[in-house]
């Protein structure tokens, strides 16, 4: 709503198949008590204890509010684990302070273990063909759990007998067809990163109390007091920005107007040293301003120089090859204007086929 | 990225107008390639939605599925594909050229020439983007293990006769696309970031229509201000106006527009299936196809923005002269098009899901040898390319100022001449360190032997080259092949031509460390088809 409000809202959304499609891999996957879960987590991590049998305790969670609904979760699962047996909780409700403010997470489903031990389950849509899931997905589902496995942790400490599983359980359709299939990540690394970045986040207080006076970020105010207040907020913007959060396209433009180098990739500016703005960059590499003897100024100079005598030579060659040849040459860019006419009138030739 | 390629993002920018990264093109194009613009559903592995497919941009075939859950419609949706795209493969699996092949006898050992066919031209796929080379693989791996009825009477399901042949030319297509340099398979992004810096991130530059934005705005019109009109402008109903290049669509496309479609789609055909008399049924039946049209120009409407946009990003990589060793790589993957076509005839079984040890080991030493190909091949072809690695230390630029003749003391002295050359790069060079230079199309190797002295005022330096290699057998060096002084030459401290690596075992070889030689079990290694579920819910 902010992002709208700023006049740049982003392309955000889930396309409801995509949506229908989750939700009923998960029905699925957790039908008839969650059976066919358990069976995928008995077989790739059951350890020694006791199969699951028909007398799973599957808790009822429900209660008002988030709060109320993360009380019961810790509630089920100190009884679960004093009973010793095999307990699976169907979205529970956990808490977890970030940057000083409670956040309320619910992941897909808790197993407890008759030993004690918990272990996240993550239901994803995303196919594992081969036994092989995409990467970059795995990689995300994996992180997402880490943040689960933290918020389950501090639940733990205060149970006694329990333990939580670094380990996690991905649940895949299988290749192409709707049958589940599973795989165990190791999420330590996930889980260390998280929490180190959790205890270097700055305090939302903190932020607050570095902002003027009646900052307010109400979407119904007038778009250039909310400009302001939201510049207020200094950010850090990096084209993976895009990809996550709903003020990239605002925070891009911004970032654009100021020159930054950022805007290219956070690589570049390693690259450039002291130099943080196009111009500057620019203006060093034609010789204009910055030290000579400083080595990213040098080598900049020494890529345009480079880059310059290469553009010239390619164009005295094909100069070259045009007076040659200029039949040949005359040729080829009558046929590229043809091409490139028949490119205007694309649609229209294209249409035929609707 | 390296500095010479931000540099030119920077400046691009700066001018609005996305930069040449590249001064000729590094890649063949084909006179007719077969453009294929797919498109899928959302949240579903292998269910295609739609695609736009052909050789003319006037005349696109365009292809739906009125509803991709019905495995039906799918099934019919795929041979259509495979009447699209076979014929364009195989239009070029019969023109063929005599050519030799080494190949090592396996009684004797000996290397001997062998007579075997060789495709004059291969078919090239071009698709929008890189997560369409994706999809191309991933539609091939749901098509090869396929049964037809022919294959097995029994079979649950059985899929059109020429789907998985289709299967096992797009696995074979998805694959080669991993090779570096290859032209078989194509994302046009990816063809146009290789000769453009726009004024973007790399990520951005995904973006088919905004990566077009910076390289060709339209006039009056910056590259930013395009490029963002092309990510975010909507029209009158919400819909992107340059729609994602696919495979995936808008959400937006698909609540609004598709979803509501797709259910009248849905009732129609309920009520068609319990029409009761002749007379309704004309009616229903009027409905469903009124339904499925509607279906197909939806799909049409966010296609063909792409379908135009590849087109146009092929006439602006046209404009460019091919580089003269592009036609080189262009030759290895029509050896690769022929050693399928081969392979396919010979009735051998389609791709493995996994490839055993020794197939894995040798696809990754043989890509990381292209890899190196590619680097020198683009670097020599490329003066542009060739600037970054002169920054780089790689390779220098370098006037000649004396030679010397030398000789080596062996009974039948050979020429070894010792080369000055003046230049104003500081290369990588340490004592004996080999640098070639291109002569003739050959590469000729010299030795560093020594920087003459400190550098003058213009930070110029002399070094001294021994040349070794490329001057005949006789004791005086054949005419030319000796640098003159006054000649500008173009040292690389890479190989121009790059050897691959140790020969692999053969896979009855394989050391047990690998998973043993292949065989003991190779009856339950067979490839069995993927079960198929009785009810059709993806």
């Amino acid at each position: 709503m902010l992002a709208t409000a700023l006049g740049s809202p982003a392309p955000f959304g889930q396309s409801q198949f995509a949506f229908m499609r989750g939700n009923a891999f998960e029905a699925k996957v957790k039908a008839d008590g969650g059976a066919e879960l358990l069976r995928l987590l008995y077989e790739r991590l059951g350890g020694s204890s006791a199969a699951p049998g028909p007398d799973v305790a599957t808790p009822d969670l429900s209660a008002a509010g988030p709060e109320g609904r993360a009380a019961r979760t810790a509630l089920a699962l100190r009884e679960a684990t004093a009973a010793g047996g095999w307990a699976l909780l169907d979205h529970p409700m956990l808490a977890l302070e970030v940057a000083g403010s409670p956040a309320y997470l619910e992941p897909d489903a808790v197993v407890v273990h008759p030993d004690g031990r918990w272990t996240v389950v993550e239901i994803k849509s995303f196919p594992m063909i081969d036994a092989s899931a995409d990467a970059s997905k795995v990689g995300a589902a994996a992180r997402q759990a880490a943040v689960y496995v933290l918020a389950l942790e501090r639940v733990a400490a205060v149970t006694e007998g329990a333990e939580v599983g670094q380990r996690v359980l991905l649940v895949c359709p299988k290749d192409f067809s709707n049958l589940p299939t599973a795989s165990v990540v190791d999420v330590r690394k996930q889980r260390a990163v998280t929490r180190r970045q959790l205890t270097r986040l700055t305090r939302i207080e903190d932020i607050a109390a570095g902002l003027p006076e009646g900052t307010t970020f109400d979407p119904a105010c007038p778009s250039e007091e909310l400009d302001a207040a939201v510049a207020a907020v200094p950010p850090a913007y990096a084209p993976e920005c895009l990809a996550a959060c709903e003020l990239a396209f605002h925070c891009r433009a911004k970032s654009r107007a100021e020159g930054a180098v950022e805007t290219l990739g956070r690589s570049v500016r390693g690259e450039l040293g002291g130099l943080t703005t196009v111009a500057g960059v620019l203006a060093a590499a034609a010789g204009k301003e910055g030290d000579p003897a400083d080595p990213t100024v040098a080598a900049l100079r020494r890529a345009a120089a480079l880059r310059a005598e290469a553009l010239e030579s390619a164009a005295v060659l094909r100069a070259g090859a045009r007076e040659a040849a200029p039949v040949a040459g005359a040729g080829a860019r009558e046929a590229v204007s043809v091409a490139s006419a028949g490119a205007s009138d694309g649609p229209e030739g294209a249409a035929a086929c609707r | 990225m390296s500095l010479i390629t931000t540099l030119a993002r920077l400046e691009a920018v700066d001018t609005g107008r996305a930069q040449p990264l590249a001064t000729v093109r590094h890649r063949h194009l084909t006179d007719r390639p077969l453009v294929l613009v797919p498109l899928t559903t959302a949240g579903e592995a292998g269910a295609p939605l739609g695609a736009l497919v052909g050789t003319d941009r006037e005349a696109p075939r365009l292809l739906a599925v009125a509803q991709p859950r019905d495995r039906d419609l799918r099934f019919a949706f795929l041979a259509e594909l495979a009447e699209a795209v076979l014929p364009h493969i195989e239009a070029y699996a019969d023109v063929v050229e005599p050519a030799e092949r080494n190949e090592t006898d396996p009684a004797t050992g000996k290397k001997t020439k062998v007579e075997v066919e060789l495709c004059t031209d291969a078919g090239q796929l071009i698709v929008p983007s890189r997560a369409g080379v994706e999809f191309v693989r991933l539609l091939g791996r749901s098509m090869r293990f396929r049964r037809t009825a022919e294959d097995d009477p029994d079979t649950p399901y059985p899929a059109p006769a020429r789907v998985p042949l289709l299967g096992r030319w797009l696995t074979h297509y998805g694959e080669r696309a991993r090779v570096p340099g290859s032209s078989l398979l194509l994302a046009a992004t990816d063809l146009l970031n290789r000769h453009w810096a726009t004024g973007q991130s790399s990520l951005e530059d995904q973006h088919l229509g905004a990566l077009l934005s910076w390289i060709d705005p339209p006039a009056g019109s910056s590259g930013a201000e395009a490029a963002l009109r092309a990510e975010l402008a909507r029209d009158s109903e919400g819909q992107l106006l340059c729609p994602p290049a696919g495979p995936a669509t808008d959400p937006d496309f698909d609540n609004r527009l598709l979803a509501p479609a797709i259910e009248r789609y849905d009732r129609a055909r309920t009520a068609l299936a319990s029409a009761e008399d002749g007379l309704a049924a004309d009616a229903r039946l009027g409905e469903l196809s009124g339904a499925e049209r509607e279906i197909r120009s939806l799909l049409a409407r966010v296609m063909l923005p792409t379908w135009d946009a590849v087109w146009r990003g092929l006439d602006l990589l046209r404009e460019l002269p091919e580089g003269s060793r592009a036609e080189d790589r262009w030759t290895r993957d029509r050896w690769s098009f022929t050693a399928h076509r081969d392979r396919v005839r010979s009735g051998e079984p389609p791709q493995p899901r996994r490839d055993d040890a020794v197939t894995a080991a040798q696809k990754l030493a043989s890509r990381e040898t292209a890899q190196a190909q590619l680097e020198a091949q683009e670097a020599l072809d490329d003066p542009l390319v060739l600037a970054g690695r002169r920054l780089a230390g790689e390779a220098f630029l370098a006037t000649v100022t004396d030679v010397e003749m030398t000789y080596t003391e062996s009974k039948r002295p050979s020429p070894r001449p010792l080369v000055t050359v003046r230049t104003d790069e500081r290369p990588h060079l340490g004592e004996r360190t080999k640098v070639y230079r291109s002569l003739e199309g050959k590469p000729q190797t010299a030795e560093f032997v020594r920087a003459e002295d400190e550098p003058d005022q213009d930070g110029d330096v002399l070094l001294v080259l021994r040349i070794l290699d490329r001057m005949g057998r006789g004791k005086e060096p054949a005419p030319g092949s000796v640098p003159e002084p006054g000649d500008r030459i173009a040292w690389t401290l890479f190989e121009h031509d790059q050897r691959g690596g140790p020969k692999l075992p053969d896979p009855e070889e394989t050391p047990w460390t690998h998973g043993g030689p292949p065989g003991a079990d190779a009856a339950t290694r067979a490839e069995q088809p993927d079960p198929v579920t009785p009810e059709d819910l993806l």
